[in-house]
């Protein structure tokens, strides 16, 4: 088995569907940072088979509110001194903004230029987006 | 408080809200003349980026009615969007020249991206399919003032009830009332989308049916919304033959119908609607026209600040 050092102070994202870790890997830029990164792809899990993860040495001030939104399964666990001090749980964000695109080729993002694509969070149930500006409903994380 | 507020989409304002103004209509309606300056040195924009004579007329007229003036354009290429400005630039350009904007897009959600650029109040006049909140506004007063209230009716709604947005948004808007039930009638084709269904008639326990011909039903409505059926909407040619006459309104469906029926139309029409109905007094939808302007004085008052 790959071996990858346990880290003594940082963040674990564990849990993250099999192929989502390099997308979550550039979505927090984790390629211009300078402390150690470790991205695990296909590691067995118990829960769910295969699984990607992230761990970070040091703990940054990351912004993680986008996590939620890519899978609420991710688990996020802050680790201090090799031990988890606090297991952060993911929510929606309200507000998505310049990070989806809106789909629907009649909607005014796709002729007007420099606008920022909003998506607001419609029902927390469901899990639905819909665009700021023309209520289009965006499914699902595909870039 | 209506004032500075935009009007994007029809489920922007609450019961209370269109109360209030529908209350002002009715007071415009009551005694014109009183109103004859309230918008003095007032300026409306119309921002018409496509042709829509029939809404710019009935902004417009609302607007010299109020004694206020009007400035803009009526389609995209006899503008400085032919020279490619954006919505934002514009919007803040007339926002410094007018008090209030009209503004009309074929792409969905221009007026709500407008809104968030403007120093003064954005209406929606029509963005594609998506929404067009003073047609709602219109047909709400119409009902208010022929049927008296907006709840225990039947309604029904014919024709394309699938891509019919002011169907769509009249449907929600009367779902917020009481004891009100829904009669769809079209083609197969042409059926309610699946989420009016259950985001709004399901969800808020609405009875409703689904039906093909218009005269199955006639006896049991008290408002009739008609809207137009293109035959290029047919999947196949032995369906429009069969239903094509189910969707157009003449005298002798009329006679199927209660005597306190009132027909409503958005306009323009086509051949839905038999001239013959015309005299009928239960056709409504050349009053419908007139309420429309006066709605749309009522709502430029009050985001005005004026009343
Ligand atoms: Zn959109």
């Amino acid at each position: 088995m790959l071996y990858i050092d346990s880290i003594v102070n940082g963040i674990v994202i564990d849990h993250i569907k099999v192929g989502y870790g390099f997308k979550i890997f550039n979505y927090l830029g984790l390629n211009n940072v300078d402390c150690r990164v470790a991205l695990i792809m296909n590691s067995p899990s118990k829960k769910c088979g295969k699984k990607d993860m992230i761990k970070i040495e040091n703990v940054m001030d990351l912004d993680l509110t986008m996590l939620g939104f890519i899978d609420p399964n991710i688990t996020v666990n802050i680790i201090e001194n090799e031990k988890i001090k606090e297991k952060i749980s993911l929510s929606l964000p309200e507000k998505i903004e310049g990070v989806i695109k809106c789909k629907n080729p009649r909607c005014v993002t796709s002729t007007e230029r420099n606008i920022k694509h909003i998506f607001v969070l419609t029902d927390e149930e469901k899990g639905i987006y819909r665009c700021q500006y023309c209520d289009h409903i965006y499914d699902t994380w595909e870039e | 408080m209506l004032k500075g507020r935009h009007l994007i989409g029809s489920e922007d304002f609450t019961i209370r809200e269109l109360e209030e103004i529908f209350k002002l209509a009715d007071e415009i309606i009551e005694d014109q003349d009183s109103f004859l300056d309230s918008c003095h040195g007032k300026i409306l924009g119309t921002l018409f980026y496509e042709p829509s004579t029939r809404t710019r007329l009935s902004f417009e007229s609302a607007m010299l009615r109020l004694g206020g003036n009007v400035i803009g354009f009526s389609e995209a290429a006899s503008s400085s969007v032919k020279k490619g400005e954006s919505i934002p630039d514009t919007v803040r350009t007339v926002g410094s020249y007018a008090d209030i904007i009209a503004m009309r897009h074929p792409k969905e959600g221009a007026p709500r991206l407008a809104s968030f650029y403007s120093p003064v109040p954005i209406i929606n006049a029509g963005d594609g399919g998506h929404q067009h909140p003073t047609q709602t506004l219109t047909d709400l007063l119409t009902i208010r003032n022929t049927k008296g209230q907006f709840s225990n009716l039947t309604i029904g709604l014919c024709g394309d009830l699938k891509f019919g947005r002011t169907v769509h948004s009249l449907i929600k808007a009367l779902s917020k009332y009481e004891n009100n039930s829904f009669v769809l009638i079209s083609p197969q084709e042409l059926k309610i989308p699946d989420y009016i269904k259950s985001d709004v008639l399901d969800k808020n326990n609405i009875k409703y049916i689904e039906v093909e011909r218009l005269e199955d039903v006639m006896s049991s409505l008290d408002i009739l919304y008609m809207t137009r059926v293109q035959k290029e909407r047919f999947f196949n040619e032995a369906d429009y033959i069969r239903l094509k006459d189910s969707y157009i309104l003449d005298s002798k469906k009329m006679d199927l119908a209660r005597k306190d029926l009132i027909v409503l139309h958005p306009l323009p029409r086509v051949n839905e609607i038999s001239y013959e109905v015309d005299t009928d007094p239960r056709a409504c939808y050349f009053q419908q026209v007139n309420f429309g302007m006066y709605v749309r004085m009522a709502l430029m008052l009050k985001l005005l600040g004026v009343r």
